[in-house]
């Protein structure tokens, strides 16, 4: 047993003895690096160790939670009486309860990169600067970059429960993103360039930085579009966010609180053919892939939207309980310092068959939404109904035109769905809003709203 | 409390900024911290989500040229903490440097009459469902309330290698409340929230107040018909309607924005940017407040900083590197989510200081507008200036008179016009609290201001 499986052994055992019925402790350990550079500079480089304990206890129907830095067995002992404090002063809930043993499953391949760590300081460094030079290189209307920035992370997770076998696993993951700054008449633009793998060898700089340089440059001498109802195409960022909020309305919790615009519509058509949606916890290039979730139930795949109609929600295991189906093995959480929580894994939106081209050449007139601002004020998460800021480009005689900005565009969750006529052919990871995979999409009219 | 106090001995910070040194460098500090608290909430009638914690850290970082090098570790074994040190040091490459004697001096924290932490937690769950009955009580459409409470302690100490060895010691504590109101088809939400840098005495008054408020936002919505869209007259409600000018004007005033020219205010020290109405304050002293603290998280004493006076353009927030680069002296404004994050500077409590006009002649002055009371949020790209913003309880003015409530409205535009478009500033003032985000960094902040008008502005309506 690895010193972190110890620790949570250890957890579980404390719980028992502080006065919990059920325990189930998750230690997490990583170990991340960052690097900001501006200027040809390197503005910042960090090093860091994180290491903690949570423990979620049940006593009855009542669940507390508690969590700590301190691992010494005085530590983890105090770690669980704050648990068990938390426990007393919560309500009954019939349907809590410690999770079941669903076995240990096989940890899936390819979720870590061993030759990440070799990378020293200096090399990562390299790349966060080569990746700047690439924006400033590809367009002299580039005049600077506001920041380009490297982050990797090794991270090790195990968890024990009791009455459970435990279990552990490892993963890599690093990312490196800019925001490219071009000058136009008048004024200046923004661009967003980034990519992610599982190391850093499989990082493209040059191409990370020639996206920021082509989303900034492709914005000077923007204007406002005129207000209309109108064919749209959402490129893949803009689809990934709008995705990251649908997996919040599929997650059981919202649902069974009535807080869901998805809420008793199983079974119903609630999206376009065209819009084939799933949740792969497993798929080795998703950063949310684990061999189990954060309970110990382990990661599968999900169909959630298929054939235009709503196939599943997500659960955990205490959702799955109160709705009378199975834990789809979606507890997430954010680290140790909070409980699980019912969460998608990687959100798979399928792909079609027309490139980004012929999507434009079927909308023929309309807009491109290349950017969205404020999602996360401008939807009304019960509802569904949204108006958010955009940015993006005129389409005319079915290709991409001049660059517009200042508009928002208005509908809600499903009837955007119900509207999509085609999925793009090509798909692309964004980690934005949660870890989304998703091609560009055509939705049929949508309200575009600027002067 | 004297500084360090209980976080590390004064000999460790010795050895720990000497070794972060080892390597060379021009500064460095050891920031240690440590953190507990309690968290719950109510739905469904029902108290869950018990959560309580506690953490302990620090981070060191090296300053080289303009590199920082920064390195943390969780814990605070002195052992590990002279390894953390190591490590920032270990890409340098330069002659040994030598700190400084350390020298300890800490202001006073700010005070905490009835530390929660001596509340029992059934005192607090009892607080929750005072908020849950109120809100209940607000209406019969009321379908689901929810609400939570928080408590935070922050024991903090900084040691430089100037000599600067300094402490707070903070406690925070917020509720909020949220409330569904459902009429047939239609599902509307208010919320409502309340906190400072208090102990349990915040909620001496009428804290269940606040559920009485957000159930009232949400019953409202109901009656909402579509935004309006077009170009007019917006008049922005008092306390959080101040995010507005937190996000539209308050980033461009970090410094570190304005350093790299991405802020639109770089250049415009001294320049009106605003009508002469208009005097704004960036104050991290105010007693009691969501923002305040006795230091920012590099030690520096917060203060009461004029950012723009009669509509001039006055000072930018500073923390140590940007006063440095800039040599003007700092003020207060390094703040840090937590030891595990680098100081950047940061709004602490800012607002948009009380005018003259009275709130109601300020909205009878408008033929067509729209009123926008409070925010569900908004973001702004600091290079370009352009925000947008959704609003969460908004109405429409017709002939001078506020005549019905809409929905789902957002508010587009650029900062510079936006803010040169202030024309009338209200007599009433009050502050609400928010948490700010940057950088991947949340902190706590204040926004304020009374009502106060903006003579023309994009509003993206529902209508198409």
């Amino acid at each position: 047993m690895s010193a972190l499986a110890e620790h949570a052994a250890a957890a579980v055992e404390h719980a028992g003895g502080a006065g919990a019925e059920g325990a189930e402790a998750y230690v997490g350990e990583a170990e991340t690096r960052e690097v900001r550079v501006h200027g040809g500079e390197i503005e910042s480089l960090t090093a860091a160790t994180q290491r903690g304990l949570g423990l979620r206890v049940w006593i009855g129907g009542r669940v507390g939670y508690g969590f700590g830095t301190e691992l010494s067995a005085a530590g983890v002992a105090a770690i669980a009486e704050r648990a068990v404090e938390a426990a007393r002063v919560a309500d009954e809930d019939e349907f809590a309860a410690p999770g079941e043993d669903s076995g240990v499953p096989p940890t899936p391949v390819g979720l870590s990169d061993p030759s990440q760590g070799e990378w020293s300081p200096a090399r990562i460094a390299e790349l966060a600067l080569a990746v700047e030079r690439s924006a400033l290189a590809a367009d002299e209307r580039v005049v600077a970059v506001e920041q380009a920035v490297y982050f990797d992370a090794a991270e090790r997770v195990a968890i024990a429960a009791s009455g459970v076998a435990g279990g552990e696993y490892e993963t890599t993951s690093c990312y490196a993103y800019l925001q490219a700054l071009a000058q136009g008449d008048a004024g200046r633009e923004t661009g967003l360039g980034f990519g992610l793998a599982r190391g850093p060898a499989a990082l493209d700089p040059e191409a990370i930085g020639r996206e920021g340089a082509a989303r900034a440059t492709e914005m000077i001498g923007s204007s406002k579009p005129p207000s209309r109802s109108c064919p749209v195409v959402l490129d893949p960022t803009v689809a990934a966010s709008f995705v990251g909020l649908l997996g919040k309305a599929l997650g059981a919790d919202s649902v069974q609180r009535g807080r869901s615009p998805l809420a008793e519509r199983l079974g119903d058509e609630v999206a376009g053919e065209a819009f084939v949606l799933h949740d792969d916890g497993l798929d080795p290039a998703g950063f949310d892939s684990a061999p189990f979730d954060a309970e110990g139930t382990p990661r599968r795949c999900t169909a959630l939207i298929e054939g235009g109609r709503l196939r599943s929600f997500l659960y955990d295991a205490y959702t799955a309980r109160r709705g009378k189906a199975a834990s789809t093995g979606n507890a997430g959480r954010s680290g140790y310092r909070s409980p699980p929580a019912v969460s998608a894994s990687n959100l798979v939106v399928a792909t079609g068959e027309k490139g980004l081209e012929e999507l434009l050449g079927a909308a023929g007139d309309g807009v491109l939404v290349t950017d969205v601002a404020g999602l996360h004020s401008g939807v009304n998460p019960v509802t569904g109904v949204f108006s958010v800021g955009a940015s993006g480009r005129a389409i005319r005689g079915g290709a991409a035109a001049e660059p517009l900005r200042e508009f928002t565009i208005a509908s809600d969750l499903v009837s955007m769905l119900r509207a999509v006529r085609a999925a793009g052919s090509e798909a692309r990871w964004v980690p934005f809003g949660g870890s989304v995979s998703a091609p560009p999409l055509l939705i049929g009219e949508l309200s575009v709203s600027g002067s | 409390m004297s500084a360090g106090d209980g976080l590390f001995e004064q000999g460790v910070a010795e050895r720990v900024l000497a070794r972060a040194l080892a390597n060379g460098g021009e500064f460095a500090e050891l920031f240690a911290e440590r953190r507990s608290g309690l968290t719950l909430a109510i739905d469904e009638s029902r108290i869950e989500g018990v959560q309580s914690g506690a953490e302990e850290g620090a981070g060191v970082r090296v300053l080289s040229g303009g590199t920082t090098y920064f390195a943390h570790v969780d814990g605070l074994d002195p052992a590990d903490l002279e390894r953390a040190a190591g490590e920032a040091a270990a890409a340098l490459r330069a002659e040994r440097a030598e700190p400084r004697p350390l020298h300890a001096e800490a202001p006073a924290p700010l005070p905490v009459e009835r530390p929660p932490g001596e509340v029992p937690a059934a005192r607090k769950a009892e607080l929750l469902r005072e908020l849950d009955e109120r809100s209940r009580a607000a209406g019969a459409e009321i379908a689901q309330v929810s609400a939570s409470y928080g408590e935070a302690r922050r024991e903090v100490a900084v040691a430089n290698s100037e000599g600067l060895l300094s402490g707070d010691d903070r406690t925070r504590v917020r509720i909020g409340a949220q409330a569904v109101a459902r009429r047939e088809g239609r599902v509307e939400t208010g919320a409502e929230t309340l906190g400072g840098h208090q102990g349990f005495e915040l909620f001496d008054g009428d804290p269940a107040a606040i559920a009485e408020q957000a159930a009232g936002k949400a019953l409202t919505l109901l009656e909402a018909g579509p935004a309006p869209t077009g170009t007019m007259p917006v008049v922005v409600g008092g306390g959080f309607g101040g995010v507005l000018f937190h996000e539209m004007t308050g980033h461009g005033l970090e410094a570190d924005h304005v350093q790299k020219g991405a802020s639109v205010y770089a250049g415009k020290l001294g320049e009106a940017v605003a009508q002469p109405l208009l005097t704004a304050y960036d104050d991290g002293r105010l007693p009691g407040e969501w923002g305040s603290d006795a230091i920012d998280d590099e030690g520096t004493p917060t203060q009461k900083t004029l950012v723009i006076e009669d509509g001039r353009l006055t000072g930018f927030l500073h923390d140590r590197r940007s006063a440095e680069r800039e040599g003007v002296a700092r003020t207060g404004n390094g703040r840090r989510e937590s030891f595990r994050q680098l100081p950047i500077p940061r709004m602490t409590n800012t607002y948009i200081a009380p005018g003259e006009a009275e709130p109601e002649a300020i909205i009878a002055e408008v033929e067509k507008g729209f009123y926008a009371v409070s925010f569900a949020g908004g973001q702004v790209d600091p290079a370009t200036g352009d925000f947008v913003f959704g609003v969460n309880e908004g109405y429409l003015i017709e002939g001078g008179r506020v005549t019905r409530p809409c929905r789902g409205a957002t508010l587009v535009g650029n900062c510079l016009q936006a803010l040169a478009a202030i024309d009338a500033i209200g007599d009433d003032f009050w502050m609400k609290t928010g948490i700010c985000g940057k950088g991947g960094q949340k902190v706590p902040v204040g926004t304020g201001q009374g009502h106060i008008r903006i003579a023309a502005m994009t509003v993206g309506g529902t209508e198409a």
